[in-house]
């Protein structure tokens, strides 16, 4: 009977996964939060039911009791979250609030798949994040002096960076962290909301070549401290989400192409300089020619995907702790390897979806400086992803970056998190705009035909 | 006057109201202006996702059995304590290799044929090697039913892995081996039109039943070259078999005039200081195109030799596959040649003959011999027929599949013709006068400069208007092809269409 429950619910976890994935583009039909509520309905039940087949699956495998329990608590939380927000903001975005939930959820089941008490830290991390991240939205909508202290951040920024670089801890062979109080803190991290707040308020009044150059510099030397910490992938996280933003705000095609330039220039030179930098070149191009040092993560990481092929080889069933750093940089992987290539695939393109949907939203926001916040905080999530997805499956080199919502990383998630509630508050202050805006059009009107009428 | 003034004061009013438009438009399109270039971002990155799950797909539906047989992958491990390993099975049913259980469900893999498969079934209990290996994530993977696996789940039992049917066939294997006896060699016995490989024979051969015990023995003494499978690994000289490359290059040469060609042998060649004789002392007279190849006249061909295009050549080597990669699964060796303008006067007349520094292994002289059979295309040769789960249903077929062109049709109809003389009226008439036709070429490859210290080989198909097998044999050290290779050719025939 167990061994029918656990076969057949990895295919129903997949078919439920490619349902859920299907209602996240299925909302791009709709354009406004209220007519999108039915999607919402159905993305919220599948939601549970992948959460449910997963679990199911894992402490049935696992034969062990303290999965289910788990799972109780991760349903209690995304009741809680899902409740909680659209009580305390009810303009709030519940495609985002969604996405996020089910991405958390899928997360924290493979974290406990792959370590139990690393899970319970996480979960504690998540709800220390989600009583955060819930002050984020009332904070956007009170606080009007974000515009006004640029230069603060860019200081703010390259001093977190720079504090690491000196004092932080070496851990496998990159300064990217250092411990306060038993809490071990990733700065880089929480510096790509500052930093996106400086790109913002650095080019939404003025976009001069000399505003586009003080940005490049403070931009600059972000990248370069991340650089020498050998934090190869947020160097380019932030490296891209300055090209684009820069693009984006400017209008000038040639930034974007001076971007490029630069960019390639700046990869050759790090490939020419840096050792570290050649060996995840040298990894790529022919991981199997060294699979017993350079390339071994990265074979390993081949090896279970490949493995795990379409379905999965169901969790528990694999074999996904042979490769290095796997609930972080590789957790992907993981998942590919026991829920299948299915579930990996739709995973991407959920995470696509919400990209789609943050870039929707600056469409239509005609605040220069919030829309460049939230287009810069889509950029950078949506690269990022790119990053440790591609790097996984040997589609580009190796970069070592964690996959937001989904990776083990308290850092990772807390920042995921607040730049999500971030767009969520710029979203609500568009909404209550917008009525405001309908109310004054409509007392115009009204005025207009008044007018008319003594005419 | 005023009339003018008034006018110009509504010229100035409208002036200003146009500009009060124009930056009101303007401060709408600066609000509205950059979406072009959300949207351009926001598509670029939407395609670069695409082309990422396009690879992804893309690896997983080719790769999946490369990452599992990976000896680094640590998943087998996992297949194998939930599954035992499949049966490997011939092409009508016959076991060649099985998992057995005793009561304590301990795992005994047993080879009930025992030397007869040693190279081509090979083992899987010392590191891999033949179909134990090619196959090995079929066997060790399981498709028997959900029922099955949950009665076992209770049971506490082991899944039964997937059996693999080959396309090897136990009477000719039989055969070949009977015909090899003691001596050292290999025999490899193809069909034609599909590529399946009906036998494939390596002497000395081992017990897969004893690996474990004989492969300290086996390693650690100059016998190891039991291990080697001389019909994919063994780097022969090709000796006079080769003087269908050399002849093939004639024609390609000269399309019109090679059936004009003539020589006249004394028993040897000289050019230079260089001096090649035939085959023990024989002296050919005068003889045409057809005759000096049904004959092996190492004179002639030296004489043609020396007269080719070498740059011609070296291409007509490579396309046929000489120091390059060849269609196949199981491990090989490259064959190696040089044929090159810095080649001095001997190498090269002794590269037409087939000795010098070339060598090839049996198997690619038999898809050499399958081509020309075929009308000049080559079938990649394969032992895997099917798969199937412990019920009997089908997993997966492997189909017969084209590896393309090696030669053309009219080359391929003319070197028939050459062969089928070499059977009628030449070194291998031994085949002549049976209930079936046959075509082929013979070859005596002197491997050192002691006198009559030669391997045999021949090379050859059957029927010769419309052939069916095609059959390599070499016998290492056992002299002229023509006395010790070619009856054991007819053996093979005989039971290749005894059997039909």
């Amino acid at each position: 009977m167990q061994e029918y429950i656990i076969e057949l619910s990895k295919y129903f976890i997949n078919i439920f996964m490619v349902l859920y994935t299907i209602t996240c583009f299925y909302a791009f039909r709709y354009r406004e939060e209220r007519q999108r509520r039915g999607v919402h309905v159905v993305q919220t039940i599948l939601m549970v039911i992948v959460q449910i087949l997963c679990f199911l699956n894992l402490s049935l495998s696992g034969e062990d009791i303290q999965y289910l329990l788990f799972f109780a608590f991760i349903l209690i939380f995304l009741f809680a979250t899902l409740t909680m927000v659209s009580m305390i903001y009810e303009k709030a975005n519940r495609f985002l609030l969604n996405n996020m939930c089910m991405l958390l959820g899928i997360g924290l089941c493979m974290i406990a798949r792959l370590s139990f008490s690393k899970a319970i830290k996480q979960y504690v991390i998540v709800l220390v994040s989600l009583i955060i991240s819930l002050l984020v939205p009332y904070l956007i909508g009170r606080i009007h002096f974000f515009k006004k202290i640029t230069w603060l951040y860019a200081l703010l920024g390259i001093a977190m960076l720079s504090t690491v670089l000196i004092l932080g801890e070496v851990t496998h062979g990159s300064k990217i962290s250092f411990s306060l109080g038993g809490v071990t803190f990733q700065p880089s991290e929480f510096v790509k909301i500052i930093f996106v707040f400086f790109l913002a308020g650095a080019l939404w009044e003025k976009t001069s070549f000399l505003r586009v150059l003080m940005a490049t510099v403070i931009a600059g030397i972000h990248v370069i401290v991340l650089v020498v910490s050998k934090d190869l992938g947020s160097a380019l996280v932030f490296f891209i989400g300055f090209v684009f933003v820069v693009f984006v705000a400017t209008r000038n095609y040639w930034y974007l192409l001076a971007g490029v330039v630069g960019g390639s220039g700046a990869a050759y030179i790090a490939y020419q300089l840096f050792d570290h930098v050649r060996i995840r070149v040298l990894a790529w191009q022919d991981p199997w020619s060294y699979i017993d040092n350079q390339g071994y993560q990265i074979t390993q990481s081949l090896f279970a995907v490949g493995s795990g092929s379409w379905f999965g080889m169901g969790l528990l069933q694999g074999n996904p702790t042979a490769i290095p750093y796997v609930d972080a940089d590789f957790i992907f992987s993981s998942i590919c390897e026991e829920l299948g290539v299915i579930f990996g695939i739709s995973l991407i393109l959920i995470c696509v979806s919400c990209f789609l949907m943050m870039m929707q939203i600056a469409l239509c926001i005609r605040d220069r400086f919030y829309q460049m916040i939230v287009y810069g905080i889509g950029i950078m999530y949506i690269f990022q992803i790119f990053l440790t997805v591609g790097g996984g499956i040997k589609f580009i080199p190796l970069t070592g970056v964690t996959l937001p919502f989904i990776s083990y990383g308290g850092s990772s998630v807390m920042t995921t998190m607040i730049m999500f509630f971030i767009i969520q508050g710029i979203y609500i202050r568009l909404q209550e705009e917008g009525e405001r805006r309908v109310v004054r059009n409509t007392k115009q009107q009204s005025n207009r035909a008044e007018q008319s009428d003594n005419e | 006057m005023s009339e003018i003034q008034n006018s110009k004061a509504i010229e100035q009013s409208s002036q200003t109201m146009n500009k009060k438009r124009n930056s009101n438009m303007d401060r709408k399109r600066k609000v509205r202006s950059n979406q072009l270039e959300i949207k351009l971002t926001a598509s670029f990155f939407v395609i670069l996702f695409l082309g990422m799950l396009v690879y992804l797909g893309h690896f997983v539906a080719t790769s999946e059995q490369d990452m599992i047989n990976n000896s680094y992958n640590s998943r087998q491990e996992i297949l194998l304590s939930r599954n035992y390993r499949g049966s490997i099975l011939s092409r009508d049913g016959e076991v060649l290799a099985e998992t057995v259980l005793d009561e304590a469900q301990n795992e005994t893999r047993i080879y009930p044929f025992e030397n007869l498969f040693s190279h081509i079934v090979g083992y899987s209990t010392q590191g891999r090697m033949g179909v134990e290996a090619l196959a090995n994530y079929y066997l060790i993977n399981t498709n028997t039913s959900l029922s099955n696996k949950v009665a076992n789940d209770m049971a506490e039992i082991k899944n039964p892995g997937d059996n693999v049917y080959t396309t090897l066939d136990v009477q000719i294997q039989e055969v070949a081996d009977e015909q090899l006896d003691i001596y050292k060699g290999a025999i490899v016995v193809t069909e034609v039109k599909t590529g399946k490989i009906l036998a494939l024979v390596s002497h000395p051969n081992f017990d897969p039943n004893e690996i474990q015990d004989i492969w300290d023995e086996l390693v650690e003494s100059d016998s190891s070259s039991i291990l080697v499978n001389r019909a994919m690994q063994g780097l022969y000289p090709p000796g006079s078999t080769f003087k269908i490359i050399t002849a093939l290059e004639y024609i390609r040469q000269n399309p019109e005039t090679y059936e004009n060609y003539r020589y006249s042998c004394n028993g040897f060649y000289a050019k230079e200081d260089s001096r090649i004789n035939c085959y023990h002392g024989a002296n050919h007279g005068a003889i045409d195109f057809e005759r000096s190849f049904a004959k092996s006249c190492n004179s002639s061909f030296a004489n043609i030799g020396m007269g080719l295009d070498r740059d011609a050549f070296a291409q007509t080597l490579e396309d046929l596959l000489f120091s390059k990669e060849l269609p196949l699964t199981l491990t090989y060796a490259k064959s190696s040649v040089e044929v090159s303008e810095e080649l001095s006067t001997d190498e090269m007349m002794q590269t037409s003959i087939g000795q010098g520094k070339t060598q090839i292994t049996p198997i690619h002289l038999n898809m050499i011999t399958c081509a020309i059979a075929n009308d000049g295309v080559l079938m990649k040769p394969y032992v895997i027929d099917h798969v199937e789960n412990d019920e009997g249903s089908i997993v997966k077929s492997f189909k017969a599949s084209s590896y393309g062109r090696l030669i053309t049709e009219d080359e391929s109809a003319v070197l028939r013709e050459l062969m089928t003389a070499v059977v009628e009226d030449g070194t291998a008439t031994k085949l002549d006068g049976l209930s079936y036709t046959a075509a082929g070429k013979t070859g005596s490859a002197e491997y050192n400069n002691v006198k009559g210290d030669s391997h045999a080989w021949f090379t050859g198909f059957a029927p010769a208007e419309n052939p069916e097998v095609a059959v390599t044999i070499i016998v290492e050290g056992a002299g002229s092809g023509g006395d010790y290779a070619v009856p054991i050719a007819r053996r093979i025939f005989d039971a290749y269409f005894r059997e039909k």
